[in-house]
């Protein structure tokens, strides 16, 4: 619901660091995002020209790094897929589970010149 | 040439909701961050509350509204310290409107901070506010299939107050298969059913909420 906000704050970011190694243009930024952010990369995406117009990073493409959602259980001492949000352990049925991946957002890295 | 960034989005808002967290533990008040859609029964689940606390904690509340301060005025007359914050149209709280409305109401006499969240089922979940607790609200009217519609929320709570509980029976929502999804998407979380019309289940909630607060002071003083 907020994702123009967050496609200034990815632009933010990549400004910066760009700036700070002296880029004449960004070509390309790597996003990684969990499928449990709540974050839709489509429309992201749709704000990303918008929001890069006149920037350095007017045309830079934006790439979303998908991450599933995995979580550890404690009892099989082993990962599992997570469908439907559902952290119960597939395999022995107990919910003794923390997440492990599916939460991140984060700008990963930029290709510059 | 390829830049590392490794920088979250989420980051700016993040580390001050880590200073706020420390002014919290510093005041030894428990901060609960309240979310839930509009009209699950927010400020109501405030008032009843404060009504139960009176004599055992002191509480102060932050009121998030798009606009208005309807909500403010209401808790006002609990003869508690409030704040009302006005996002102008943003959909949730985040850290730093929280910052700024701590600089209009003193913690030093507080136990309990509670901050009511802009209604809504989706985005406040995303941005923390420095808070020692998430709780939210699911009320009966909306259905028992909300987790999986609005999964981020659920996952996140520590705490879930279904409300108007005087409503079951009326239509097809089903407690059993709630606390069931509930569970297996989030298993350590707690559940309270409520209904603040009539006032089953206030004290419950209550008292396990005073518990919370005599523990986090109780780590805050260790810390």
């Amino acid at each position: 619901m907020h994702e123009l906000g967050v496609t200034e704050s990815i632009a933010a970011i990549c400004l910066k660091h760009a700036q700070r190694n002296n880029a004449n243009r960004i070509i390309k930024v790597n996003v990684k995002l969990g499928d449990l952010a709540g974050i839709v990369d489509h429309y992201v995406s749709f704000y990303w020209d918008m929001v890069t117009k006149d920037t350095i990073a007017q045309g830079a493409e934006l790439n979303f790094i998908k991450v599933p959602v995995v979580a550890y259980c404690r009892g099989c001492e082993e990962e599992f897929a997570v469908a439907e949000f559902d952290l119960t352990c597939p395999k022995c049925g107990e919910a003794d589970t923390e997440l492990v991946s599916g939460r991140e957002f984060m700008v990963e890295s930029i290709e510059i010149e | 040439m390829d830049v590392e960034v490794l920088e979250g989005i989420f980051d700016a808002n993040e580390k001050i909701a880590r200073e706020n967290e420390a002014l919290f533990r510093e005041h030894g008040v428990l901060a609960v961050n309240l979310m839930a859609s509009p009209g699950a029964g927010k400020t109501s689940l405030i008032s009843a509350t404060l009504d139960r606390l009176a004599g055992r904690a002191q509480a102060g509340v932050i009121e998030g509204d798009i606009a208005s301060s309807v909500d403010a005025e209401k808790i006002r007359t609990h003869g508690v310290p409030v704040v009302q914050i006005n996002t102008g149209g943003a959909c949730h709280l985040d850290a730093v409107m929280i910052r700024q409305a701590l600089e209009h109401i003193d913690l030093s006499p507080l136990d309990l901070l509670i901050i009511e969240n802009v209604g809504n089922l989706v985005c406040p979940a995303e941005f923390k506010l420095g808070e020692s607790m998430r709780a939210m609200i699911l009320s009966v009217a909306e259905g028992h299939d909300k987790p999986l519609k609005y999964p981020l929320m659920f996952s996140e709570s520590d705490v879930l107050v279904v409300n108007k509980t005087d409503l079951i029976g009326m239509g097809d929502f089903d407690m059993e298969e709630l606390r069931g999804t509930v569970t297996r998407m989030n298993p350590d979380i707690v559940i309270f059913e409520v209904s603040c019309r009539t006032g089953e289940g206030i004290e419950a909630w209550t008292s396990w909420l005073v518990e919370r607060i005599a523990e986090h002071k109780e780590r805050a003083r260790r810390a």
